[in-house]
Parts: structure tokens; C-alpha cells; sequence
């Protein structure tokens, strides 16, 4: 063992800092990390500058933890350049995967999204001020980041080398990520092939989950809240509540099925599954018990938000990736 | 459509035991019909992953067109009628996705019906002609950092803002 500690990073782009959560969630691993890394930048948990960053060696990091999507040029930079000093960039959690719940935001252009944010009646901005990219005051000129036109997971962006799904990804899972880490560190193991999707399961939520499943066929999809009351130990799918199981990656443990909730696909597809939301919309057609066309619609009218429900987490990292407004150019 | 010289691209998924038939038939007998779709043999209608459509139009195609054994006359008993549960599914979430659900079509054509299918296919053609195309993912080669969306959120107070 050298006597220089690999360097550690972590860092947040557009997500909502669970992930950073989860890592510290890991409780007396955390102690682990700091025993073996140097933690040289984690904006979330300690002072550090961008031009510290910008100064270090090519490939000075041994490990970066990315967590969140790319969705301003700030996230863009920072993303490329970690992964210019980064010898191991894992995309962690479902944001960096796959775009997440703030993928979502795909579906609309980048002004409607603005002015969702500055200027509906649960915003009172009477002025309409709306922030702006570049503003002069006497000390000189201010920038914010500019929002890109959609957002994209980090390989859409830059290389990377392993995918780690979850929203956040489960502390059991990360400790023994981290666990691999430490000991390809010391030369006890190696690493897996590089694009490996690393701490999850190789089946989908389904297998862990202990729900029992028949060949039951539905008639009707319904919100869990209006199914009353919900069986404990029947298929989720089976009582016609949309559950995203069946496309999910494992690795969770099943969590929200065995919470009494629908899975929701925050593991991400499972393994072999090119598009998430296509997978899902097979599932779901498999347990609609109609053949006329009309019926047919009426069950699935059970599902509000078809796009929403089968593209939850993937929609940024799904095969068309957005809304066509949104890759349009506003004022088009 | 301003554009007279758009020839739609358009990939069609056929059944082995009808509508492969069909087309072929349609050849055989010389049938004229629009030379704008490819087609892609599949052994069932039921085989037919909405990943496949997902991914022709992601990669260009303008439309798609799905085509299946009459209902009842599935080859393998029923597979044809989880063809048309993920074909109503799939152009809800395409609507979603802000894709016209004309673009995609399922049509039902026995191995019998040449003419049905080459009267079909040309019609799907003239439907996407009319509805342009569809250039999906177009905006992914373009740099991301340009000034698009900018307009909207970058102008300031309207006037002057009061303490």
C-alpha cells in the first residue's frame, strides 16, 4: 500500500441531494471511506473550489461518485472535467443514469419550464423578473448557468465507466460498492468489465418481490388510493394497479411492493431492456384482459399519465429521449 | 407539407404467416403500391417489442406501420390481440412524447389480401407525406450549448422594479 490515499470525488449536478444522503446513509462505511480515500471534492460536504479541481492532474481521482443530470452548462462543464481528472467515473443514481424525476422535465420546452418556476399563482413574482444568464452591476458582469434545451444523463455527455441506478441507490448497496472499491485498492479483486451497471440485482423487482402472482387477468387500472382495501400478498399488477416492476432492474429489494406501494422504477430497466417504457407498456398489455379495441381503451384510461408512468425515471435516458417540443428551439 | 420532394421513410413490421404474405402476394401479382416502406418479417404481431418502433423513429423513420393476421386467425391463437393492446398503449405514451399517433398503424391483413395490403401501405404514405417529417432526435447532433431556450427566460423586470 502507498503511502498517498486515492483520491475521492463526489459530486451533484441536477438532482435533489439524496443521493449524497444515501452515501452518508452507509453510516460506519463512511469512516471506511475516509481511512482509504483522500476526499478531495464533494461540494455537498466540504469547502472546495472549481479551479481546485480545474488544477489537479489528468486523472488524479481514482473515484468520482456523479450523482444528477446535465441540465445547465455549469453541470456540462464540470461533468466533463471530472471526468478529465477521473481514473473511475460512475454514473450514480438513477439522475446520472438516466435522467430521473427531473428527466421529466423533457416533456416541456425550456421557457414553459421557466415559467412554471417563476410565474404561476404558487409563485408571486408581480414584476415578472425571470433570472438572467449575464447581468452588469458595478463590480463587474454575473452569470448563472444556462439551462440547456433538455436534460441528459451523464453518458450523454461524457464516457462512463460504471452505471449505479437507484433513487437514491439503497446504503447496502453503496457500502458494498464501496466495499469493492477498498479491495480492489489493496489488490484483493478487480474491477468488473468497464459500462458494467454495478450494485443492483440481475433480474427485476418482480423476483424479490413476495407478492403472490396467478395468471390473472384485469379489467380496470386504478390509482393504489382508490383501490380499497389493497392485498397485502396479491400482485400489485394483478389488483390493476400500474406497479413498474416488471421492466425494473433488482437490487432494491423490493422496497415499495413490500411497503404496500407500486414499484415505481427507480432501479432503472432491467438488465437486457434497450427502452424502459416500451418493456412497461408490454407488461401492462399482457394483463389487460380485452380484445376490442374500444374496451381496450377504456382500461387504459385507468392510466392518466401513460408517458409519465411508463417513462418515470427514464424518459431523459429512454430511446427518444424528450419531448418534441423540447428539442425544438424555443420560438420556433 | 411546403416540402413536394419529402419521401417518407417508413418501416413496416409483417407477420410471417399473413401480411409477409400479403406483400408478397401483392408482388407476385404486381400490384403497384408506394415503395416508401421497408419491411421487416416478424413471426407474430405478438413479437412486435414497442422497442422496435421506439427505436425506427428514433433512428429516422417517419412512420410505422404493424401489420397482423385478421383477430381470431392469430397463428399462434391470440398473440395478434397483445399486438393491438401495445399498439393502443404505445400511441398514448407517443402522444405524450408529442409524436402525431397517425404515425404509427396496425393493420390487419390476411395472407390472401395483396391488394388490402398494398392499398394500405400507400395510404399510410400519403398520411405521412401530409404529416411531414418526423426527424426525430434531429437536435441531438446540434450543440447543446446553443443559445436555444434563451430568449424566453433571459429578458429581466419588465421596467423598472420598485423597492
Amino acid at each position: 500500500m502507498t503511502h498517498v490515499k486515492p483520491k475521492f470525488a463526489m459530486y451533484w449536478a441536477a438532482s435533489c441531494g439524496g443521493c449524497e444522503i444515501a452515501v452518508l446513509n452507509t453510516h460506519e462505511k463512511i469512516l471506511e471511506v475516509d481511512k482509504n480515500f483522500d476526499v478531495v471534492f464533494w461540494p455537498v460536504a466540504m469547502d472546495a473550489k472549481y479551479k481546485d479541481v480545474e488544477a489537479m492532474e489528468d486523472g488524479s481521482i481514482l473515484l468520482t461518485l456523479f450523482n444528477g443530470g446535465i441540465r445547465n452548462d455549469e453541470n456540462e462543464h464540470i461533468a466533463k472535467l471530472l471526468r478529465q481528472k477521473s481514473k473511475i467515473l460512475v454514473a450514480f443514481g438513477s439522475c446520472a443514469c438516466e435522467g430521473c424525476i427531473p428527466g421529466l422535465a423533457n416533456l416541456s420546452p425550456v421557457g414553459d419550464i421557466v415559467h412554471t418556476a417563476f410565474n404561476t399563482i404558487t409563485t408571486d413574482n408581480p414584476h415578472e423578473m425571470y433570472p438572467r444568464v449575464s447581468f452588469d452591476v458595478p463590480e463587474g458582469e454575473l452569470h448563472i448557468p444556462k439551462l440547456e434545451k433538455i436534460l441528459r444523463p451523464l453518458d450523454q455527455v461524457v464516457d462512463v465507466d460504471y452505471y449505479m441506478p437507484g433513487c437514491p441507490p439503497e446504503s447496502h448497496q453503496i457500502a458494498a460498492v464501496l466495499d469493492l472499491v477498498i479491495d480492489v485498492i489493496h489488490g484483493r479483486t478487480t474491477l468488473p468489465p468497464k459500462g458494467s451497471t454495478i450494485g443492483v440485482g440481475n433480474s427485476t423487482v418482480c423476483d424479490e418481490c413476495p407478492r403472490a402472482r396467478n395468471v390473472k387477468m384485469i379489467h380496470e387500472f386504478k390509482r393504489i388510493q382508490d383501490v380499497a382495501p389493497v392485498d397485502p400478498d396479491l400482485c400489485l399488477l394483478e389488483q390493476g394497479i400500474p406497479c413498474n416492476g416488471p421492466a425494473t432492474c433488482s437490487g432494491c429489494g423490493a422496497r415499495c411492493p413490500n411497503a404496500g406501494a407500486q414499484c415505481i422504477g427507480c432501479y432503472g430497466p432491467a438488465q437486457g431492456v434497450m427502452d424502459y417504457g416500451a418493456r412497461l407498456i408490454t407488461a401492462f398489455a399482457s394483463v389487460i384482459d380485452a380484445r376490442e379495441p374500444k374496451e381496450i381503451e377504456q382500461i387504459l384510461d385507468g392510466i392518466p399519465d401513460p408517458t409519465g408512468q411508463v417513462y418515470r425515471f427514464n424518459l431523459a435516458g429512454s430511446l427518444l429521449k424528450a419531448n418534441r417540443d423540447a428539442w425544438k428551439v424555443n420560438g420556433e | 407539407m411546403t416540402d413536394t420532394t419529402f419521401e417518407p421513410t417508413i418501416i413496416g413490421f409483417t407477420c410471417n404467416w399473413c401480411s409477409y404474405r400479403a406483400a408478397d402476394l401483392a408482388g407476385t401479382a404486381r400490384m403497384k403500391y408506394a415503395p416508401n416502406v421497408r419491411l421487416i418479417r416478424l413471426m407474430c404481431s405478438g413479437r412486435l417489442d414497442p422497442t422496435f418502433v421506439l427505436r425506427a423513429l428514433s433512428e429516422g423513420a417517419d412512420g410505422v406501420m404493424i401489420t397482423g393476421c385478421h383477430p381470431g386467425e392469430c397463428h399462434y391463437i391470440e398473440q395478434n390481440y397483445k399486438a393491438l393492446r401495445r399498439y393502443l398503449l404505445l400511441k398514448r405514451v407517443l402522444v405524450g412524447m408529442g409524436i402525431e399517433p397517425e404515425r404509427v398503424k396496425l393493420v390487419w391483413a390476411s395472407a390472401a389480401e395483396g391488394a388490402k395490403f398494398a392499398a394500405e401501405t400507400t395510404a399510410f404514405v400519403e398520411e405521412i407525406r401530409k404529416l411531414g417529417p418526423l426527424h426525430w432526435g434531429q437536435a441531438d447532433d446540434e450543440p447543446q450549448t446553443a443559445d436555444h431556450g434563451q430568449p424566453s427566460i433571459v429578458h429581466g423586470p419588465k421596467e423598472e422594479v420598485p423597492a
